[in-house]
Parts: C-alpha cells; sequence; structure tokens
C-alpha cells in the first residue's frame, strides 16, 4: 500500500517536473520526498520533519519506518527517495542498487543500554566479558563470583539470571552483539547481526518496548534495550566497561564521546561500538541517511539537500531531547561538507 | 485461473527462494541451527513449532466446537436455536485476531510464553469457525434419519451417534482442515506469544519455541540477501504443506460422502 502511494506520488512528481516552468501552477513549487527504513532514527525523523516543515512549507517529507534491511531495499529498488539504515549496505546487495552510487549522512548517535532488573540493586557495572557469558547462558547467577568482580564492594542475591533479547530482526540487536564479539576479547560466540542464535533457555520481546516491558515485569532479568525505551520504562542500567578499562554510564555527553574516538571510511561510514576514549560508551550505535548522489528529479535533489542540511546542523540539537546523542563537531561537519556531492 | 495464479505464487516464490535452497539443499528441512550469521538456516523446528502448535489448536478446539455445533443444533430448546445460530455465526465473521488479541492480554500473563499458550490462543482463533462450518453440516442430516433412529428406539443420545455423527463425520473433518489451514498461517498471535525461541524440537508444551509464519514476521524487516531468500522459503513450504493439508481434507471429504452415498442407496 505504502508503496503504491509512494510509486503514484513518484509519477506525480517526475511528470510535473518534465515540463518546463509550470505556467504558475501552484501545485509546481511543492516537492514530496519519501523516506523509510530504520525505527532507530524514526522518533528523530518525525520531530525533524515537524520542525522543518515550518520554515519550508513547500516541501513535504514522509518517514515509514519498516527496519533498516526495509529502507536500504526500498532505496535499491528507487522506491523512495531516502533511507535511514543502521548499518551500511553488505556487499553482496551493492549490486542490486538500481539507481547509481550512493552517499551515506551519518544523523546521530544512540546508547543501547543493559537494563536490568534485580530486587533491592540500584547499581550495576558490568564488562564486555561478563555480558558475553550472561546472554550465553554460562553466567546464570547474579551472585556469580565474574560478576562480582565486576562490583566490588556490592552486595548481589542469590538470584537466577533471566535473559532477554528481541524476538524481531533488529539493528539494535546488530549493535549489540557488535559490541560483545569486538569486545569481549573471544568470550562471545554467538557472532553478530540483526538476528542471532540465541540460547533456548532465553526470554524474548517484540521490539525495544517489548524487551523493556519483559524486564520490568521479571525479577532477575537484564536486556539490552535503547536509552529512550529504558528511560521511558523507568528501568535501571549498568554501566558498561569501555575499550579504556572505565564503567561508563550511557549519557549523552558518553554517546558522544564515543562519537569522537572512532575511525570513519571516506564515505563516512564506521562504527561507534567500543570506541576509543575513557568517556565513551561502547553499546553506541548510529544511523545514517542514505540517497543517491545523483537523483534523476532534480527538485528532489535540491529538497533533499535543503532537508539534509537541517538535519545535520540545526535538526541536531533534537537528538539530546530524545535520549539520542548529537554527533560530533567534527563529523557533522565532513558530513555537511559532503552535502556537495549530491548533483542537483 | 485460480490454479493459475496459485501455479504463478508457487514459481515465483520458489524462484526467489532458489539461493536458500541451492545453499542448504535438504538440510534446510532437516537441520536445526538457524543462525543468520554463520549463513545456516535450518527450519526443522520452526516446522515443528508450526505442526505442533496447530495440533495443539485442533485438540482443544474440536471438542468444543464440535459439542457446541452438536448442543445448538440437537439439544438445545427449539426457541434457542435460532438466536444461538445467530450468535455463531456472527462469531466466526470475526477476524481471528480479535480473539486472539484477547487471548494475549487475558490468558498471555498467566501462561507465559510457550507452545501451550500459542495453542490455546490459536485454539480460541479457530474455534468459531470450525463451530460454524460444522453446525451447517450437522443441519443437512436428513429428517428422516434421525427420526428413524428415534422409531426403533434409540435415545437421544443414540440418534445423535447412530445418525447424525455418521452422516456429518466428513463435513466436520473438512471443517477442522479448514482450521488447521488457518492455525498454521496464523502470524502475529503466533509470534507474540510463542517465545520466539531457536531449535526447540520437544513435546514439552510448555517450552517455548517458534513456529514458520512468526519468524517471517519477525525477522524480515531487517533481513539481507540470502536471510530474505531463507524466510521465503519458509513461505514456500508453508504453502506446500497447506495446499497438502486441503487437499487431504477434500479427499477425506470426498470419500465419506460416497459413503454416506452408498449407505443410502
Amino acid at each position: 500500500m505504502k508503496t503504491w502511494i509512494a510509486l503514484a506520488a513518484t509519477l506525480a512528481l517526475t511528470s510535473c517536473g518534465g515540463k518546463k516552468d509550470p505556467a504558475g501552477g501552484a501545485g509546481g513549487d511543492s516537492v514530496t520526498l519519501n523516506g523509510s527504513g530504520s525505527t532507530f532514527q524514526k522518533a528523530f525523523q518525525e520531530t525533524a520533519i515537524e520542525e522543518f516543515a515550518k520554515s519550508n512549507g513547500s516541501i513535504k517529507i514522509n518517514y515509514g519506518g519498516g527496519g533498516s534491511g526495509k529502507g536500504r531495499q526500498d532505496l535499491s529498488d528507487l522506491v523512495v527517495d531516502f533511507a535511514g539504515s543502521d548499518s551500511p549496505f553488505k556487499e553482496g546487495d551493492m549490486a542490486k542498487i538500481k539507481g547509481g552510487d550512493i552517499l551515506y549522512f551519518p544523523v546521530l548517535l544512540g546508547a543501547v543500554t543493559l537494563s536490568y532488573h534485580i530486587d533491592g540493586v540500584d547499581k550495576l557495572q558490568l564488562s564486555p566479558e561478563v555480558t558475553a557469558k550472561i546472554f550465553q547462558r554460562e553466567i546464570t547467577k547474579w551472585n556469580d563470583p565474574a560478576i562480582a568482580a565486576d562490583n566490588p564492594g556490592a552486595t548481589l542475591p542469590d538470584a537466577s539470571i533471566v535473559v532477554v533479547h528481541r524476538a524481531d530482526g533488529s539493528g539494535t540487536t546488530d549493535i549489540f552483539t557488535k559490541f560483545l564479539d569486538g569486545g569481549s576479547n573471544g568470550a562471545w560466540k554467538l557472532k553478530s547481526g540483526s538476528t542471532v542464535e540465541w540460547p533456548a533457555d532465553t526470554q524474548a520481546g517484540q521490539g525495544n518496548g517489548g524487551v523493556a516491558q519483559l524486564v520490568k515485569a521479571t525479577s532477575g532479568a537484564i536486556g539490552y534495550v535503547d536509552l529512550s525505551d529504558a528511560k521511558a520504562s523507568g528501568l535501571k542500567y549498568a554501566s558498561v566497561k569501555n575499550a579504556g578499562g572505565k564503567y561508563v554510564e550511557p549519557t549523552a555527553a558518553s554517546v558522544s564521546a564515543a562519537g569522537e574516538g572512532i575511525d570513519v571510511k571516506d564515505n563516512l561510514t564506521f562504527s561507534a561500538v567500543n570506541a576509543k576514549g575513557d568517556a565513551a560508551y561502547p553499546v553506541t550505535g548510529q544511523t545514517w541517511v542514505i540517497v543517491y548522489a545523483k537523483p534523476t528529479d532534480k527538485k528532489k535533489a535540491a529538497a533533499l539537500k535543503t532537508y539534509l542540511k537541517f538535519l545535520l546542523t540545526d535538526g541536531q540539537k533534537f537528538t539530546s531531547e530524545l535520549d539520542f546523542a548529537p554527533l560530533p563537531k567534527a563529523l557533522a561537519d565532513k558530513a555537511v561538507a559532503q552535502l556537495d556531492k549530491i548533483s542537483t | 485461473m485460480v490454479l493459475l495464479v496459485l501455479g504463478m505464487i508457487a514459481l515465483v516464490m520458489t524462484n526467489r527462494a532458489g539461493p536458500v535452497f541451492k545453499a542448504m539443499g535438504f538440510d534446510f528441512l532437516t537441520t536445526t541451527r538457524w543462525s543468520p550469521a554463520d549463513a545456516l538456516y535450518g527450519a526443522l523446528p520452526f516446522l515443528w513449532g508450526t505442526l505442533y502448535t496447530s495440533l495443539i489448536a485442533i485438540a482443544i478446539a474440536l471438542p468444543v466446537s464440535l459439542g457446541v455445533a452438536m448442543f445448538v443444533t440437537q439439544v438445545a430448546p427449539m426457541k434457542w436455536r435460532r438466536p444461538l445460530i445467530y450468535v455463531l455465526d456472527l462469531l466466526a465473521v470475526i477476524p481471528s485476531v480479535v480473539f486472539g488479541l484477547w487471548g494475549i492480554l487475558v490468558l498471555g500473563p498467566h501462561l507465559g510464553r510457550s507452545f501451550l499458550t500459542a495453542g490455546i490462543i490459536l485454539a480460541i482463533m479457530i474455534t468459531p469457525i470450525i463451530t460454524s462450518l460444522s453446525r451447517e453440516v450437522i443441519e443437512t442430516t436428513p429428517k428422516g434419519e434421525k427420526e428413524a433412529a428415534l422409531a426403533l428406539g434409540a435415545t437421544h443420545w443414540e440418534m445423535i451417534w447412530g445418525a447424525v455423527w455418521p452422516h456429518s463425520k466428513g463435513g466436520v473433518v473438512g471443517a477442522v482442515m479448514l482450521g488447521l489451514g488457518r492455525a498454521m498461517g496464523e502470524t502475529i498471535a503466533a509470534a507474540l506469544v510463542i517465545g520466539s525461541a531457536l531449535g526447540q524440537i520437544t513435546v514439552n508444551i510448555m517450552a517455548p519455541g517458534n513456529s514458520m509464519p512468526a519468524v517471517i514476521a519477525n525477522e524480515w524487516g531487517e533481513a539481507d540477501a540470502l536471510h530474505k531468500s531463507a524466510l521465503i522459503a519458509l513461505a514456500v513450504v508453508l504453502f506446500v504443506i497447506t495446499i497438502a493439508v486441503n487437499l487431504v481434507a477434500t479427499s477425506i471429504v470426498r470419500r465419506s460422502m460416497a459413503r454416506n452415498r452408498g449407505k443410502s442407496s
């Protein structure tokens, strides 16, 4: 259904664009941009679209979620004008992109929390190794010596650990498992991806909200939930040991700090997990808006440029209030500079 | 026309599922590890989950449906039958997801996530349709046969067993198969309560598991290349099974109808 609407809109617009200077037609000035993909950045997109509309009445923007995979697929098939995605295109999928060269624009960083529910415990510190063992069911009690070693001086109860993960394929799972895969010195055996082979004696929830709800309802539970859902559900979350050996709490500052300690490639792709720097929160994810370098519709290209500019500059201030973190200055500047590569 | 559409669906789906069949071969149906990270796709646990939850659903739904249908048509006082039938038919047209949601919200919190919970909720979803169809079949029992049974001195129960049941058996099997088809394809309700556990092949009804439609719905959004092909392959398997179930149902119904005709002639 959504696809058809997008198609109809595209057709209507291309037929409009074909005419040279429509003679004063009011409909001729407005442009509609359609995007789909990452649910991680959906809240940000929605706020940004609302604010953007206040000063740019002639550009109408729609953003449907559906997951990063769907966004990349839709962009490949020329169904949308831009895709939201938490990970770059896979090598194998590059050949299927129908509209030529693509550009990656990072738009924000966000934390994935290790939310827990242990009665009587308000402060918890976890290292990647111990987290890996917990989620692989090798550590099954909260008073395990390995957890105690991460929490000197704390008293942890003799309670069973209930592991909660995502039932649906998710970019959040991808970020969390990349953190374990890269940071746990080989303790993590299940590799990384949007779906991994969880042990059978674990619980699964639908979406970030579903995991948060299960953790909240289950004594002894631990799960990975994005920061805004963890806060919205009133969950407690752990400080996580980063690459510098420090235990860091997820906050806008520690997430932005992660953005400073990473290696960014020339095409602006990177991975923000396990970033260097003592202040960096290690379970940090990123998300991009992906567009074509040479959109066929010039009017749309110009509109896209305007919108992306807004996301990368004025729009950045909405990230913190949505429990995301803004891009570090250097990275945002690089992204703004890349806008010139969109041909209009 | 219908065959053409079915054929095209099968063709396109099989084509798009091709990569995973090529990569996994028969292992797709016989192995138990489903790990996109390792490019391993063994669908046996999901196949098991689909069949097992559907069987639990039928085991619960059949006695209830049949009992209600028999009661309404044979036992209930005459003046109550019409309103009861009206209500039953009304229930049958309510989308099954409404019952499913009720089950999830009311039963879910008490039962946890397991094959049993999924089975019970599927049972709730398919009971109205099985009841409604069975009722219609049972009502087609010729009045003459029922009265003949009573005239020979049969009690009301013996009349139901001796005259009504043999006549409607085939139709009831058909109704059950239709319900089974629905149960196997039920997606979201199953996805919400089955537990989404991997690799579970067990008869323990309290264990969490996973079913084919639930996996497709859960993993589609973030799936890439081969993973997507594996999910389409699940759909192909589901497609084949539902068609097989329907063919079996049709042949059972046809055979029992032939037997009935043979008896009466």
